[in-house]
């Protein structure tokens, strides 16, 4: 496929397999080495660039991603920034000074990719002032086995306070445009003050890019952000037919009316969380997000490829399973059909949906202020990995905060499928919510989960924790109705040492 | 001295190059390797037919294409670089694929049949012990009269210990590239610490002399033992394909293929009987480790023996009796790794420690504290302990860091009974520095002073991350009198550096650094000497600081580079060779007594870890470390290695699981399955420095590298009183790591399930 993009701010003309990876064709196709390979499923960073859009209002968007998972037919018209766009001359930008001086960088192998996630947030971070937290948000797709991140966090912090009152760089956080700000100051190469107006340019008359012919007659593979499938089918998509759904900006989308929520399919978890709309409903949902997945990650990854990939420890699949949601299925003929979220999964990566059809929306009923929603995960590690076990709960309760009036638990990585639990939560409506309840939740969703063992946990494992994470999310949400001591109670050995039995 | 990395820059700046990096040269190949698919048995057929009719693909090489001996093992032979008719773990390699690209190799490589006539599979170490599957014979550090011992105890309790492996996850996957010389001759770029190995298994493999072949070492996307044996078999296979085809070679593992195909650190299972009085002190220690090989020697012979020296930690045990075998597993060959059998043989008599506490009531940190090692004792393998600084380290930790005032609010946390439960563990550490085999502890240095006064330094010291090249640049540039910008450390070449040992054991600063100021020594001294005589003064009266030429202690007009331009053209050598060797080692294997170390670093570490009792997910409080490091060379070097260091610990402790099923396979084979520590998951450490002179070695400095990963034994036993604060009744058998799955079985264990 030949493509036009600019790379590092240069006008390029490119031709290589649409689904050939981005990693490979900078590193093997322009040496363009600072990007480096680490483990090619976006669980390092070592890859980390910039990849830049131009949005439906005009203006540019440039996000964090993994150029491990990023195809290269998926470019054509888009800016990608790499470590060496990053580059001031006989300089070092605010991120590469503070980890030099803290010796942030050991081996170095890993340090570009922590470079340009730095980079991405001095640069394109829409917080307030910059933080360090912010920072650690940023390199949350970043593994280094060398320092033990301190000597990052502690440059980090370097960076922060040259923003803050009194540092050099202080108010250029906060100017109107702080990209042409910090370029002015000399800490960042002068061609990104330009990327605006040179991908508008890059725009003007572009062709959609023509795919080679060669492969005519196999049904393309479908790619959106491409988080999972590279991972599964890394090898085989450079030399198969694709389809770049992310070259659908229609498909991209969230509108909430009065009773339902709807979002495109291809809306990333990223849009999907920094919507104010979803913020409103779901105040935890950053808080959730950081569990689900990498900053890079997210800003890839799709709402509807996470319910294709029919994962049956799929975090956004469990979460939109207890928010009840109904999915739009389109063929390319523009026929519809549209199902309850749970009806979708027939058996182990077994969906009712025809191979041609895409999930084209995703839509469930507004979270009004009686609603309570919580999402449970553990994994071997907090962040950047994938659920032993995961849960979320829907409750409704009657508004004197004592009965239930509606429930929806789902739980994950316990069965074939993502597990909508229909008998824990018809156990819930109608009764009052006390610990008694609570009690009855837990034994009739043990009677629903059937987890096998494998590498993430035994089955005896993931069946206790489905009910601890149940238990987790209802005290939680419910301190006064469920309080800690009683629900650990009804869990807890003998013996052990939780209030009220010394 | 320094606070920065020598290669910083270039790291932050994308622009250093690993081997791959370096543009290829014209008419490069690209090499896979084809791995057994089963964990033992016999060959049968390999089918190459359908991977040969790919357009592309230049070869596939096997056993019979080896031109010289098939043979890579470092201590004992019995490791083909191929195997020839028997496999013994899964991803063997059996063949290589060479083909156009990187790619194309790959998907060669899947289309070869490796057909073997399967045998049911070792993989547990102690099977293999009970079969005779022994890579040497079982070996015994022993000192006192351990049934004396034993018999005048109060308590003596027995146990066992299941202690996991670790991938090493460098982030620079194995790599290599081959390039055919004149003459038949070869030279390999390699991604490893031991350049001379790979001189050596390369020679051998092609039938060379070793000067044929040529190994150069720019730096190591990470190391931390795994390349310290095993990038040989990559840099042979790029050189075989390289020999036989008269092409350039490359080969680069995919993630999934090192992890499945490399070496990991030693799995142990270990029975250990510890006699103790009613006060806590030790007074027998006896205990059996059965180190998990793997199938091949590698490294383990050597690992095992530093488990047996490290068996007693930094305690003083008047009785001891430890008893160790490498047991022969068909899992892939074991290796080092940061430590080097040390962790594994000190979580055992912590395990033991712990396990005294329960029985007597006494708080571990109490025990341990009781039975540090003090000045002038004996350790079980006969070294008179000298400028021991066990007590020392832990009382400044407990003063400084109110260790007291730690238990109490630890308690108070969980008198609460709220979510969480808190848990403390003080580690100390005591680890010995050399290489236990002696004759490794040499090395050599060749330094160049050009005559515009700028400086090449070529050691046998690998640049992985460690900072070498930054402490052997500061210390070439202090002694020599100039700043450290004019110093370049060359790559490391075994054209430049012969014979060199590994960069391993922690002491490749010690070991080059010192052979580098003997070679600054030899041309400093000849630099003076001119000097002296241009100036018509004594030699004693002249020196060189700050780049400048004093006599009598005041600056003179003679810089530096006047100097070296004077000292050009009336034609005295301005390079030189330094070569040192460690004093006063010796080891005697067969009374396994002796003075294998140099010296000794100490250090000690307090962890609070916090269990949620609902998830069984943990945290740690911020890790307090009293350190001690001799006097630092480069403190922003020594403080990265101390944090990195930990970070592999805890995570060793905590989070890396290496899951195999019974048949030997890794299931843990990729970086979405295998959990490392992230920014997320690690603590803050905060670590205070001793600092005291450290005699013979370079500014008085210390090894850093490997002994803060020990440290991390502590998260292990923080969170094990941390469950046993919500369920006392717990049993939490002695298995590492405590991942939260066995935390949370732990949390709700009940000794009658019907409880439940």
């Amino acid at each position: 496929m030949k493509i036009n993009l600019l790379v590092n701010g240069a006008l390029t003309l490119a031709d290589a397999a649409p689904g050939l990876l981005a990693l490979d064709w900078l590193r093997e196709h322009r040496r363009l080495c600072g990007t480096k390979e680490g483990c090619k499923e976006g669980d390092c960073g070592a890859c980390a660039i910039m990849l830049a859009t131009s949005e439906p209002d005009g203006g540019v968007r440039v996000r964090p991603v993994t150029s491990c998972l990023v195809p290269f037919g998926e470019l054509h018209g888009r800016g990608l920034i790499t470590i060496e766009g990053l580059n001031v001359p006989g300089e070092l930008n605010p991120a590469q000074r503070a980890m030099v001086e803290e010796g942030g960088a050991q081996c170095g192998f890993c340090t570009p990719g922590f470079i340009v996630s730095l980079c991405w947030y001095i640069l394109y971070s829409t917080d307030p002032e910059p933080s360090l937290a912010g920072f650690r948000d940023a390199i949350s797709g970043n593994l280094c086995r060398c320092t033990g991140y301190g000597s990052i966090f502690r440059a980090a912090e370097r960076v922060v306070a040259r923003f803050a009152a009194g540092g050099d760089l202080e108010g250029v956080w906060q100017a109107p445009d702080r990209v042409a700000a910090l370029v002015e100051r000399g800490a960042f190469p002068a061609w990104l003050a330009e990327l605006p107006q040179r991908l508008t340019e890059l725009r003007v008359g572009l062709e959609p890019a023509k795919p080679r012919s060669s492969e005519a007659g196999a049904p393309p593979i479908a790619i959106a952000g491409g988080t999972d499938l590279y991972v599964q089918r890394g090898e085989e998509l450079p030399h198969v037919s694709v389809q770049m759904l992310n070259h659908r900006p229609s498909w991209s989308y969230i509108e909430v009316d009065e009773e339902r929520v709807r979002i495109g399919g291809v809306t990333t978890f990223q849009d999907f969380a920094e919507h104010p709309e979803i913020q409103r409903m779901l105040p935890s949902i950053l808080d959730t997000m950081e569990l689900i997945a990498s900053l890079p990650i997210r800003h890839r990854a799709t709402l509807a490829g996470n319910l294709i990939n029919a994962s049956p420890i799929g975090d956004m699949t469990a979460y939109l399973l207890a928010l009840g949601a109904q999915i739009t299925l389109v063929d390319p003929q523009g026929q519809r059909r549209e199902m309850p979220l749970e009806d979708l999964y027939l058996g182990y990566k077994t969906l009712d949906k025809r191979a041609e059809e895409l999930v084209g929306q995703i839509a469930f009923p507004v979270v009004g202020a009686d609603d309570h929603v919580a999402f449970e995960k553990v994994s071997k590690r907090r962040c950047l990995d994938i659920a032993t076990v995961n849960a979320a709960v829907r409750v409704r309760l009657s508004s004197d905060g004592h009965t239930v009036q509606a429930a929806r638990l789902a739980v994950g990585g316990v069965a074939p499928i993502p597990l909508l639990l229909r008998e824990a939560s018809a156990v819930m409506v109608g009764r009052r919510l006390d610990p008694n309840l609570l009690h009855q939740v837990l034994q009739a969703a043990d009677g629903e989960v059937a987890p096998i063992s494998d590498v993430r946990g035994s089955a005896a494992y993931k069946r206790l924790l489905a009910r601890q994470l149940l238990l987790s999310a209802l005290t939680d949400l419910f301190p006064r109705q469920l309080p800690l001591d009683e629900a650990l109670g009804l869990v807890a050995p003998a013996g052990a040492a939780i209030g009220g039995r010394p | 001295m320094s606070r920065r990395h020598y290669d910083a820059v270039d790291h932050v700046r994308g622009t250093s190059q690993y081997i791959d990096d370096v543009p290829p040269p014209v008419g490069t190949l690209y090499a896979t390797v084809v791995g057994s698919p089963q964990a033992k048995g016999s060959i049968r057929a390999i089918e190459t037919a359908e991977a040969r009719a790919l357009p592309g693909v230049h070869a596939i090489l096997r056993a019979r294409d080896i031109p010289g001996q098939n043979q890579i093992g470092a201590l004992l032979p019995d490791e083909e670089l191929l195997a020839s008719t028997e496999v013994a773990y899964i991803g063997h390699p059996v063949a290589v694929v060479v083909a156009e690209s990187q790619e194309l190799a790959r998907r060669a490589a899947a289309l070869v049949q490796v057909q073997v006539d399967p045998e049911p599979p070792i993989v547990d170490p102690r099977e293999a012990f009970e079969r005779g599957e022994l890579i040497a014979p079982a070996r015994t550090f022993a000192c006192g009269d351990i049934d004396q011992g034993f018999s005048k105890a109060d308590v003596v309790l027995r146990g066992t210990c299941e202690i996991a492996g670790q991938e090493h996850l460098y982030l620079e996957t194995q790599r290599a590239r081959a390039v055919p010389q004149e003459g038949g001759a070869i030279r390999v770029a390699s991604s490893t610490q031991s350049p001379y190995a790979v001189q050596k298994a390369v020679a051998r493999v092609l039938g060379l002399p070793n000067h044929r072949v040529e190994v150069d070492v720019r730096r190591l996307g990470g190391g931390f033992g795994g390349k310290e044996d095993q990038a040989t078999a990559w840099a042979c296979v790029a050189a075989l394909a390289a020999h036989q085809l008269d092409r350039p070679v490359q080969i680069v593992l995919h993630r999934l293929e090192d992890l499945q195909m490399t070496g990991k650190r030693h799995p142990y299972s270990a029975d250990y009987e510890i006699g103790l009085s009613s006060d806590g002190t030790i007074l027998a220690y006896r205990a059996v480790l059965y180190q998990n090989s793997g199938a091949r020697a590698d490294l383990s012979t050597a690992v095992l023996e530093r488990s047996l020296f490290h068996a007693t930690n930094a305690y003083r045990v008047p009785n001891v009796q430890v008893t160790a075998a490498c047991c022969r597993t068909n899992l892939q060959p074991h290796t080092a790794f940061r430590g080097f059998g040390g962790p594994q043989g000190m979580f055992v008599i912590e395990a033991a420690l712990a396990h005294a506490s329960d029985h007597l009531g006494i708080p571990r940190h109490v025990i341990q504290r009781r039975n540090l090692i003090r000045e002038g004792d004996v350790t079980p393998y006969g070294q008179p302990m000298v400028r021991a600084r066990g007590e020392r380290c832990f009382d400044e930790l407990a003063e400084a860091f109110d260790l007291e005032g730690m238990v109490s609010s630890v308690k108070a946390h969980n008198d609460q009974r709220g979510p969480t439960r808190r848990g403390l563990a003080v580690m100390p550490i005591c680890f010995g520095i050399s290489f236990t085999k002696t004759f490794l502890n040499q090395a050599g240095a060749l330094l160049h002073v050009y005559g515009d006064g700028s400086v090449g330094l070529s050691t046998g010291g690998v640049e992985m991350g460690q900072g070498v090249n930054s402490k052997l640049r500061d210390i070439a540039s202090q002694a020599l009198g100039i700043r450290g910008e004019r110093v370049r450390l060359e790559s490391t070449n075994t054209t430049r550096v012969a014979n060199m040992s590994p960069s391993a054991a922690s002491a490749t600063t010690d070991l080059n650094g010192n052979a580098t100021l003997e070679a600054v020594r030899q041309v400093r001294g000849r630099l003076l000497a001119l000097a002296a005589e241009r100036l018509g003064a004594e030699v004693s009266r002249v020196d060189l600081i700050d780049e400048v030429v004093t006599l009598d202690g005041s600056p003179t007009d003679w810089s530096w580079t006047r100097l070296v331009s004077e000292a050009y053209f009336a034609r005295v050598d301005l390079s030189a060779h330094g070569f040192y060797a460690t004093p006063d080692l010796n080891f005697d294997t067969n009374t396994e007594t002796g003075n294998p170390f140099a010296y000794h670093v100490w250090g000690a570490s307090v962890f609070v870890a916090e269990v949620d009792v609902r998830r069984g997910t943990y945290t740690f409080e911020p890790i307090c470390v009293v350190h001690d490091l001799g006097r630092s060379i480069n403190p922003v070097v020594d403080i990265g290695q101390i944090e990195g260091g930990l970070a592999q610990g805890i995570g060793w402790m905590t989070l890396e699981e290496l899951a195999y099923d019974d048949q030997g396979r890794l299931l843990s084979r990729a970086l979405s399955t295998y959990k490392a520590p992230d920014g997320d998951f690690m603590p803050e450490v905060r670590a205070r420095l001793i600092e005291d002179d450290n005699p013979g070695m370079p500014y008085g400095s210390k090894a850093v590298g490997e002994p803060p990963l020990m440290y991390g034994i502590g998260a292990y036993f923080a969170l094990r009183e941390a469950v046993r604060a919500f369920n006392p009744t717990a049993r939490l058998p002695f298995h590492a790591p405590m991942t939260p799955e066995r935390v949370l079985m732990g949390l709700y264990e009940t000794e009658d399930p019907e409880d439940r």
